[in-house]
This record gives C-alpha cells, structure tokens and sequence, in this order.
C-alpha cells in the first residue's frame, strides 16, 4: 500500500490542484472573473426572498363549465334530443333525456367534437358523462381535461409571474414550476417582497362594462370607487386581452395619477363602437371584481387610446399599469410559502459560519498535532487539502452554499480526520507485533481499507437521503456534507498516504512512532 | 494497552438505556414535541429594535387578535423572535403583523426575518422528513445486511432507534423546537452512529475470525477497547467542530448543532453499551460468520 508509481502520484496531485484551484475561484474580483464560475450563496445568505405560490383551478374548472352550456343545449336541440331538468352547478352539468343512447354517440365523437375535444397525448376525452338515473346524466371533466386546464393554466401563470417580476426589475430572479399546482420564486438581495406579493395576489381581471339605471335582468350590483352602489351590466364591452400597453402619468389640469392605456385593432373597434353607441351613459371599469371608476362617455373614442382615474396614488398607478401591461392570471394566486431573509442577516450568517470555521478547524488541527505529531502535521495537510477540494468541487458544480451547507462543511471537518484516525490507529496496533515498520504500515493502511469505506458509505447514505428529501437550506447542508465525504475519501487514501509512505520510506531503519 | 471491562457494565447500561427509550417514548407520547412553524405551519418573524421590550411587542400584537402568540428574545438585546399559529393560508396576516408593529412600537424596527408556512406545505414538510428519517434507517439497515450478518443488521438499527428516539426525548424534555434543520440533524446522527457502529462491528468481525476460542462477551469487550482511541478521538474532533459552531454560529444554527452534539454523545455511547451486546444476545460467534462465509462461497 505504500508504493505509488510515479505516474499515479502525478495523477493524484494533479486531480488536487486541479480542483483545489477552483477553491480560489471564489475570491476573484466580481467584475474580471476569467471563470465565470463560483459558489452561489443561498437566499439565507445573502438575503432575499423565497416565494411558493399554489394556483387554484377550481374556478376555473366552474368557468368551463359552465361555457359548455349553450353549445350543449344546441348540440342537443340540432339532433332533436330532448331533454329535461337541464340543471348547472359547480364542476357538473345534468339534464335527463330518453334518448341517452344518441347523446352518446355525439359526445363520445371524435370527430370535429368542439364540446368534448379528444385530448390525443392522454387518450382522452375532455368531458365525461355518468348515469345518476337510467334517463338522467351528469356531465364532467375527466382526470386528463381537469389537468389539461390544471396545466395550462399553470404555464399560463408562471409565464404572468415571470413578466410582472421581471417588470418590477428585481435582480436574477428565478422562477420554477414545482409539482402540478405551483410555482416556485426566488428573489435574491430583495428586502421587502411585500409589493411583490401584492402584486402577484391579484389576477388583474379587466373589463369595461355599461351602467345600466335600473336593475334589470343581467346586472351585477358593484360599488364603486365613491361609495354609490352601481348596477353594472353583466356583458363585457372589452376586456384586459385587448390592451396592448398601460402607462402611469400625471394629469395635467390636477396633478391626479391615472393611468394611459392603448388598444389593440380589435379592442379600438369594440370600444369605438360601444362608446359611440352610448354616449352620455357611464362606463365602468371593473378590475377584479370591483369597480374603478365609472365615468360618463362624453364622445366617442375611436382613437384605441384612453384613459383610467380612480383616486390612484402614483404608485398604485404605477402597479395597476403594471398588471395590465403583465396580463391577467387565470387563477388567483396564494402564496403557500414564504421565507424571506434581510440582507444584513445574511451578512452576519455569513461571518458567524465563517468564524465558527476558522475555529473549529484551527481546533482540530491542534488537536490532531498534539495527538500524532508528525503524523498528524499529515493528517492536517490532507485536512487542508481535503477543505480545499470540498470547495473547489461545489465551484465547479456551482452548488448553492447555505448556513447548514457552512455548517456541513464544519462538520466534515470534524468528522474528515476520523478516516487518518482509524489508519493510523490501526497501524499503532500493528507497530506492536510487526517488526518491520514499512511493513506495519503497509498492513495498516490495507486492513483499515473496509471499515474506512463502510464508516464513510453509510454517512454518505444519509446525505443522499437528505438531498432526495431535504427543501433549500437543509439541501446544501446535504450537498456540503455528501461532497465532503467523497473529497475526505480522496485525501486520506491516496494524498495523506502518499505523504506516510514519504516519511516511511526515508526514515530507512530508524524507529517510527505514530 | 488501555483494556477496561465494558461487557460487565453491559446489563447495567442496557438497563439504563432501556429506562431512557421509554421514558423519551412517554415524552414524545404525551409531552409531545415542540414542532416549528416548518411543521405546524404559522408565521415566525425575526425582528431587531433597539429600544423595544418583549411585552410591548407582545401588547400590540395582543390587541390584533391573532389567537396563538409567542414573543422572546432572540439572541442580542434588541432581537426578538415572533411566532404567530396560523391555520389557514392567510397572504394579508404579514404585512397587517408588519404594519401594526411599525405604526405602535416607538422605534426603529428591522424585520431581518420572515418565514410563512402554509397549512398544506407543513404537513408536506412534516411528512417527508419522516419519509426521509425512516427511509434512511431502512437503507442502513439494508447496507448492513449486505455488508455483515443479520444479527449485526438487528444490532445495529436497535441502536440507531435507540440514539434516534433518546434525542427526540431530550427535545421533548426541553421543549426544543424541531424544524427543518433539526431532521437533518438527526439524518446526520443516524449516519455518524452507523458509522462508529460499523467501525466497532467491523473488528468484532475480525476478531471472530482470530480468536475461536474467545466468547462473543470478550471478543465484543477486545474490539472496544482496540478501537477505543479511534472512537474517542473522532467523537473529540467532531465535538470540536460542533461546539464552535454551537457556541459561535449564531442563533439560527443553535438547535441544530446541540441536536448534533447530543446525537454524537448518545451514538458513540450506543455503539459500545447497546450495539455491541446486542450481538452477545443473538449468541454470535465464529461459527456465524463462517456459516455466512459458505455461503457466499459456494
């Protein structure tokens, strides 16, 4: 065991510089880096905020639903079914007809079927029927059109997510789909993600809808910006689709913040020809549900430009033209998670990581002279080499350093000499029945072998697990401590070995002590 | 060479053990463990403000109406530690707490901290990191019957239990928070009994081999004390690292480094006082680890 040839001995320094080089990487100017490489800090380092927003299709699923409706009853009366108690709710739709065996046929279609498309990638209908009664049905989505609208409107929003953050001009934003309902957000260096939240908390339905003086049938009852409770009629004149950009500015006669807007060629025809054809009434401009200002139509505006006041402070102009500009979110958003660290503790993370480091290793490092003397001065060379590979290898895999990851890097200080330990306990043992100190040596290093990668394997088990399992900080204290057992391995097999068999075999036939 | 008589301390340890797995059991039971807002769900604020004191915090949030409140210090004077119980998703309870504290507490306050876990999200959290725990136990068992013989497998998990269940009591007992960082703390712990178990299990086999003669009681009392110096020198080493970061690492790392400093003492204590007897129950000798040979040889 302590005969290398050369080349495995170039091999080996060479694998350490090589990775521990990258270690150096890390203290490079920001701004002249010739590797782009580093360790990234995680957000509990260098502060920031952590986001997961779950999407909720429920309304969603109503809203389709329900649009179902009107093709239905036509598909229904085209082919002279007749049908009965034809009833809505929620997510189902049910009607009782005698004639349920041509129904099927129609439904089950697959051919130009609008109402219930064929989905080709799940073998799936969008819609499926069961039978309450032997004349009565029930009409809803099936698991693959349920997640089918589930996935769109997923992709739907991250893609609003990512256009409202990116708006707000936050630095590096990172922004995930994780699992089937939500969307994972990472913020760094931002300090407040209040205003993001809020902005991300609103799906920014707009549309322009007429006041109608009565409360007739197909009137919502809305209160608006003033307190006066408004009728507003339920048909949509134009909606947020349309707009093709919102900015925020100063009026000029009272300094009041609205918000411009532009339309599109097709919102510019149906706003122009609704505002032509109600001149005098009001107009109100519903966002989420509630109004924001209701003002008279005075002329025409056939321009596609126009105009929202509503009380606004400049910055809330500034968010509303924001959301317009983003479009609207399908489904409203809800933060399920969040954890959000100020910079400044980030900072103190980072020094109090460093410092318990610097400590705990100059600890061990004492420890380890005063135990094995010249042996340990080794032990403590690998030790070194061994932090410098753990960090030159998270460089290359530009892993994410977090306050557990530091902590893991400490811990494997602390557990990395247990290898040399165990080798150099063994050949302790060794020294006192063979006589032959090359030879003791030898069978030391050889028969520690197996315990030495049983001890570490099993160590290194839990660290996957954890990895497989762990969210965030938790995750980089695996990768730290999973890392650092693979490098701990490499110095105290080949680099710590190489530099024993240096003393060995030059001290010829003096005593060895260890 | 240092040879002390661990095998006849071995019943009263086990003994002693015993008492302590049951009693954590009992804890755990009845006292409960003191979950995280990582695990229950809620809203934990860390909060700096110079000239503020616990209760006028406690005051202003009393008169909000937030149902479960806990308000201490944390750390340096000025730094307090908010946790508010949550039990439905709730976006507007943050910035209203945020807003409430800077309107009514009369000075500077910096909000280094906030940490909002929904309902759904901590019962998921709660579940992989018993997912995480038991799947780890069930992968040492797994390596250790490859790698020995089934008594040594038994052995081995039954002290990984035994360290696992005596930490969670110690928490229990303490009422010590359990977050995230705290299970990956105990995943450490299982892999670093395992891995001075293993070290100790590993001469036993060897010594099995040398000495036919020798019963398991002194073939298991010969391995300890051979391998005493490795394991006390590991467990200083890392009870060095540990302490430096438990006394200097700051508040958040806290839980987690004593968690592991209890975890090292109990699990370099298992591997001597409940591992090794265990073998001494199942009879091992060298005649089961020859059969074991045969059998891979055929």
């Amino acid at each position: 065991m302590l005969n290398f040839s050369k080349i495995n001995v170039l091999i080996i320094y060479l694998l350490f510089l090589f990775i521990g080089v990258f270690s150096v990487l890390n203290f490079q100017n920001e701004n002249d880096r010739f590797i782009k490489k580093k360790i990234n800090l995680g957000l509990d380092l260098q502060g920031g905020s952590y986001l997961l927003l779950e999407i909720n299709s429920d309304n969603l699923v109503e809203e389709k639903i329900q649009s179902k409706v009107i093709p239905l009853k036509r598909l229904l009366k085209d082919n002279g079914i007749s049908y009965k108690d034809f009833k809505i709710s929620k997510s189902s739709l049910s009607f009782t007809s005698d004639n349920i065996e041509k129904f099927d046929l129609l439904f089950y279609s697959r051919k130009d079927n609008t109402i219930n498309p064929y989905i080709d990638n799940y073998r799936s209908h969008e819609l499926k029927y069961e039978n309450i009664n032997k004349d009565q049905i029930k009409i809803f989505f099936s698991k693959f059109g349920l997640l089918t609208i589930n996935n769109s409107a997923l992709k739907q929003s991250i893609e609003i997510v990512r256009r409202r953050i990116d708006d707000v001009g936050t630095k590096e934003p990172t922004i995930l789909q994780r699992g089937e309902k939500r969307i994972l957000v990472e913020l760094p260096g931002l300090k407040d993600p209040e205003r993001i939240k809020a902005l991300l908390g609103k799906t920014a339905k707009l549309n322009f809808r007429l006041v109608s003086d009565n409360d007739e049938f197909g009137t919502n009852k809305l209160i608006s910006e003033n307190g006066e409770k408004l009728n507003v009629s339920k048909r949509i004149i134009m909606s947020g689709e349309n707009l093709i950009d919102a900015q925020p500015n100063i009026q000029n006669q009272n300094n009041e913040p609205t918000v411009s807007f532009t339309l599109d060629r097709l919102g510019a025809q149906k706003f122009g020809r609704a505002t032509t054809d109600n001149v005098g009434k009001r107009l109100a401009i519903v966002l989420d549900g509630e109004i924001v200002s209701a003002p008279n139509i005075n002329e025409p505006i056939t321009s596609g430009n126009g105009m929202i006041s509503g009380n606004f402070t400049f910055q809330e102009a500034t968010d509303l033209a924001l959301l317009l500009r983003s479009g609207a979110l399908p489904t409203p958003l809800l933060v399920v998670e969040e954890r959000t660290v100020c910079p400044d503790l980030g900072e103190e993370s980072i020094k109090s990581g460093i410092t318990s480091l610097i400590i705990g290793f100059t600890l061990v490092i004492l420890f380890m002279l005063y135990k094995y003397k010249v042996f340990g001065l080794i032990a403590n060379t690998a030790l070194i080499a061994n932090l410098l590979m753990l960090i030159g290898l998270l460089t290359i895999l530009e892993a994410t350093l977090t306050l557990p990851g530091i902590a893991g890097i400490i811990l494997t200080v602390g557990m990395a000499v247990d290898a040399n330990v165990l080798i150099f306990e063994r050949i302790r043992e060794e020294l006192k029945t063979e006589k032959s100190a090359i030879h003791a040596f030898d069978s030391g290093y050889s028969k520690a072998k197996i315990t030495v990668l049983d001890a570490n394997i099993t160590t290194l088990i839990a660290a996957i697990i954890l990895f497989a399992f762990g969210s965030g900080p938790v995750k980089g204290f695996a990768i730290t401590l999973g890392i650092g057992i693979i490098t701990t391995l490499f110095t105290a097999y080949f680099l710590a070995r190489h530099l024993t068999s240096l003393v060995v075999l030059n001290s010829k036939n003096k005593e060895i002590k260890i | 060479m240092i040879n002390y008589n661990f095998s006849s301390k071995f019943k009263h340890a086990n003994f002693l053990s015993l008492a302590l797995f049951f009693i954590s059991i009992i804890l755990i039971a009845f006292k409960g463990l003191n979950y995280g807002i990582d695990f229950k769900g809620g809203t934990l604020i860390e909060l700096r403000s110079n000239n503020t004191e616990a209760y006028s915090i406690r005051d202003v949030l009393k008169n909000m109406q937030l149902g479960d409140v806990n308000v201490k210090k944390f750390g340096k004077d000025g730094d307090f530690l908010i946790k508010v119980e949550q039990k439905n998703d709730n976006n507007k309870l943050i910035p209203e707490i945020k807003k409430n504290l800077l309107d009514n507490l009369n000075s500077d306050v910096n909000f280094r901290r906030v940490e909002n876990v929904g309902p759904k999200v901590s019962a998921e959290l709660l579940q992989s990191g018993i997912m995480a725990i038991s799947l780890s136990l069930a992968a040492m068992l797994f390596y250790i019957w490859i790698r020995f013989e089934w008594q040594f497998s038994i052995g081995s998990i039954i002290a990984l239990f035994h360290d696992v269940i005596i930490t969670l009591g110690i928490f229990s007992l303490l009422s010590l928070e359990i977050n995230l960082s705290i299970i990956a703390a105990v995943l450490t712990i299982v892999g670093y009994s395992m891995n001075d178990t293993v070290v100790i299990y590993d001469r036993i086999r060897e010594n099995l081999g040398k000495f036919h003669r020798l019963d398991i009681s002194n073939i298991a009392n010969l391995s300890i004390n051979e391998t005493l110096a490795r394991t006390i020198i590991t467990s200083v080493t890392t009870l060095l690292a540990l302490f430096s970061i438990f006394i200097l690492g700051g508040e958040i790392l806290r839980g987690f480094s004593f968690a592991m400093i209890l975890g090292v003492l109990i699990g370099t204590y298992s591997s001597i006082f409940v591992a090794s007897p265990i073998l001494k129950y199942f009879k091992v000798s060298y005649k089961t680890i020859e059969k074991e040979e045969e059998k891979i040889v055929p």
